[in-house]
């Protein structure tokens, strides 16, 4: 009896908690961190599922591995929108039931709570980072930048920029500082001549950029007086004018905004755990603790009013986030069936425009 | 039998190949060749047994990926596994046959069948590598005919989009259709195949690959010969000194190698950047101006400063191992009889380190071919790689396809130089260590 109750416990220590855990691939870092402790933690004390979370460089890539060879470990991970898009019609993940997902607490369905294009047949979002012009206050005593505009006039605000080595966002910027609204900038660039430009555009400060690869360059840059301003992710810029006390500025105008979010790959082997993980972290109130952590906006409209103050201080979160309502006049969404249509192409052309 | 008598030889081999039987046995009466065959067979099934998990662990973990992945370079079924039935009307016609009612009806059934099946976007996908933008084409289509379809098809996809009439449309089909495909060979030199199938350049502002590669080798030939300039007389002074002050500047040389690349890398970049150190100092000297601080890095020249710092041991290494066994008295000798210093050097001393010379260009140069961290962080816009494009295809627009090109371009042309040098120097003649 004792030995058949020993076998029972050492099969339910391996086998029990291993069954039902949730394993989660998230990206590292002070993100993964919100992840970490804003989802993670609070579902397993909540649910009583382990999660186990891992880092990838970019999760959508070992989910292409994992499914391909048809040996996948992973039962969520959090990747960008355009990649889930991609995944989702190449038929590397699993379609989520809208209907799992929490409605908002005065009752307004999940469908209706989310912002246009948070959820998708595979995708639910968790938040939206933006491309964010940021400067040095220190360089720019007496006028301060604050348009794209701005940042392509190299005579009222001398000094070096840095921009991300790659086509998107780029683009898009140059053509809003050349003019074009927020809302024409796709159509503009679906056209050969509005490609020709944005690179024209860009022709004009290419002597003054330092290209960034890591999204750590621009505030290491910023903070060096490498460069007096920098295009680049809202949440590293924030981080180092929070937590360093920097002296670094925001131009929310002309902000670029796209969504992360939770995947489930094709055959998870925790399907239902992976489903109730999806459901239980995008309620509103995961999504605001989330943002305290990392100055990424919930996608929940109603999950705006709960974000307190930042993790650790007495400054109120809000201001910093992309979706309040005063930093989206002039924002632009990213989008996604552009770029995965004319990656390549544009990447190609960006590619040898730098080295010409 | 006389002359047989008097050759010690002839003794010996009677002697030794027993009188009785007239071959060799062992002790207990088997003939010794084959006791000695099985013996070493023995010992050669345990080397193997010995090397055997070391194999399995190469085959498992490098040839049979790698194997996989250049396999993607040249094979992608994308389009001919999931849309069967137009696969099969291209078989039949010949190139440059417009489609037919047959044709349309063929790819509305494949578009129906995928995009229920939802393969639809690895199709668009196949498609969007030859002819950018037709993805979301495929997507969309996909979206509207999952509702239903009714013919004439022709008309009825045209209605959807106006794309679908496009002869180049169908040109890109109906070689996507057979799975083994040179196309991304083409693409990663450049290269397209228009409407009537002919190769041709592309636009001249999309072209980037064949000069990525040219940058590649000739940065990576720069960074050998910097190494060589650099770590010769290094390596000569380390061979040269007592044992006791070489080895201390040997720690010197391996210092750096234990570190970290990327501490290395980002320290470059503290040194060379403009408000860097380098920098401060020759303003403080006054060589320059405050406004006149030097570009460093975020170009070509930080490219090839840090990737000649962190490849130095690996020419070193190999040079002072050869140039430790090379015995003075040569030089010594040739002095004697008259030779000046440079040409001893040129003559006695300088051959004889040749093949650690062979082995630390070899080694410095294939590493700097596939480096990809330092070029991306330091390199700027002009000091990129072919790695960099490479590592974008893989992490950013996930076309396999075109990463696997790339990269067996670049292993191809690694061997052909291997195979340069083993014809020119002669491959026996490297020493590694």
């Amino acid at each position: 009896m004792k030995r058949v109750l020993f076998l029972g416990t050492a099969i339910g220590l391996i086998g029990g908690p291993a069954l039902a855990d949730v394993n989660l691939l998230s990206w590292g870092g002070a993100y993964g961190n919100s992840h970490l402790e804003a989802y993670a933690k609070p579902f397993t004390d909540e649910t009583g599922t382990a999660v186990n979370m891992s880092d990838a460089d970019n999760p959508a890539t070992p989910i292409k591995a994992q499914v391909e060879a048809g040996n996948v470990s992973i039962d969520v991970a959090s990747v960008e929108y355009a990649d889930a898009v991609r995944l989702c019609d190449e038929g590397a993940l699993e379609t989520i039931d809208t209907s799992i997902l929490v409605a908002a607490e005065d009752g307004t369905a999940a469908e209706e709570d989310f912002i246009d294009g948070a959820i998708t047949e595979c995708f639910v979002g968790t938040d939206v980072y933006s491309m964010v012009l940021a400067f040095n206050a220190d360089k720019y005593a007496d006028a301060k930048p604050a348009s794209p505009a701005d940042f392509f006039d190299t005579e009222s605000f001398p000094g070096k920029r840095t921009m991300r080595k790659g086509a998107k966002f780029n683009l898009e910027l140059a053509l809003m500082a050349d003019g074009v609204p927020a809302a024409e900038v796709y159509d503009v660039l679906a056209t050969p001549e509005g490609v020709d430009r944005a690179f024209a555009k860009l022709d004009t400060i290419k002597d003054d950029v330092i290209w960034w690869e890591a999204g750590a360059q621009p505030p290491q840059l910023l903070a060096d007086g490498e460069v007096n301003m920098a295009y680049a992710f809202n949440g590293r810029i924030f981080n180092a004018a929070q937590a360093d006390g920097q002296p670094f500025e925001i131009i929310w105008d002309g902000q670029i905004y796209e969504m992360e979010g939770w995947v489930v790959p094709k055959g998870a082997p925790n399907l239902e755990e992976a489903m109730e993980f999806v459901a239980w972290t995008t309620a509103p109130a995961p999504q605001a603790r989330a943002a305290e952590f990392i100055s990424y906006g919930p996608p929940r409209r109603s999950a705006a009013s709960m974000v307190g103050n930042i993790e650790g201080g007495d400054q109120p979160m809000g201001p910093h986030l992309p979706t309040s309502e005063a930093n989206m006049t002039n924002a632009l969404g990213s989008d996604l069936d552009f770029w995965v249509d004319h990656d390549a192409e544009l990447n190609e052309r960006f590619n040898s425009w730098l080295a010409s | 039998m006389a002359n047989a008598a008097l050759d010690p030889h002839a003794a010996i081999a009677t002697t030794a190949s027993g009188v009785e039987t007239g071959r060799l046995t062992t002790a207990d009466g088997k003939p010794l060749a084959r006791a000695l065959a099985r013996s070493q067979r023995r010992a050669r099934r345990r080397a193997f047994l010995l090397v055997l998990p070391l194999l399995a662990f190469i085959l498992i973990t490098f040839v049979v990926p790698i194997g996989q992945m250049l396999q993607r370079s040249f094979y992608n079924d994308g389009f001919s596994a999931n849309m069967p039935e137009v696969s099969a009307w291209f078989a039949r016609t010949e190139r440059g046959t417009p489609p037919d009612e047959e044709a349309w009806t063929a790819l509305a059934a494949d578009l129906t069948a995928s995009a229920e099946a939802r393969t639809i976007g690895v199709v668009g996908t196949r498609i969007n590598y030859d002819l950018s933008g037709s993805r979301s084409l495929f997507t969309s289509t996909g979206r509207q005919v999952r509702r239903g379809i009714e013919p004439p098809y022709d008309r009825a996809l045209q209605e959807i989009d106006e794309k679908w009439a496009d002869p180049q449309l169908w040109s890109t089909m109906r070689e996507a259709s057979i799975p083994v495909t040179a196309n991304f060979y083409l693409a990663a030199v450049d290269r397209q195949r228009d409407a009537e199938g002919n190769i041709r350049q592309v636009e001249e502002r999309q072209q980037v690959y064949v000069m990525l590669f040219g940058r590649t080798f000739w940065l990576s030939a720069v960074i050998t010969a910097l190494t060589f300039v650099l770590g010769f007389p290094i390596a000569h002074l380390l061979a040269t000194l007592p044992m006791r002050r070489s080895n201390l500047l040997m720690i010197l040389v391996l210092l750096p190698f234990w570190t970290s690349l990327l501490v290395r890398t980002t320290s470059w970049m503290v040194l060379l950047q403009q408000q860097g150190v380098v920098n401060d100092i020759l303003v403080w000297l006054g060589i320059i101006g405050g406004g006149q601080r030097l570009q460093m890095i975020y170009n070509q020249t930080g490219t090839i400063i840090a990737m000649t710092h962190i490849l130095l041991p690996f020419m070193i290494l190999p040079l002072y191992s050869v140039m430790r066994t090379i015995n003075p008295s040569y030089v010594r000798a040739a002095r004697s009889l008259g030779a000046t210093s440079w040409t001893a050097f040129r003559r006695i001393y300088f051959p004889q380190t040749l093949p650690g010379l062979g082995a630390g260009a070899m080694l410095v140069f294939i590493l700097a071919v596939g480096y990809y961290i330092t070029p991306a962080l330091v390199g700027g816009a002009s000091g990129q790689l072919i790695s960099n494009m490479i590592a974008m295809h893989m992490t950013d627009t996930l076309n396999w396809s075109m990463a696997a090109a790339l990269a067996a371009i670049l292993l191809a042309a690694v061997l052909v130089l291997y195979w340069l040098y083993d014809r020119l120097v002669g491959v026996d003649n490297l020493k590694l260590g």
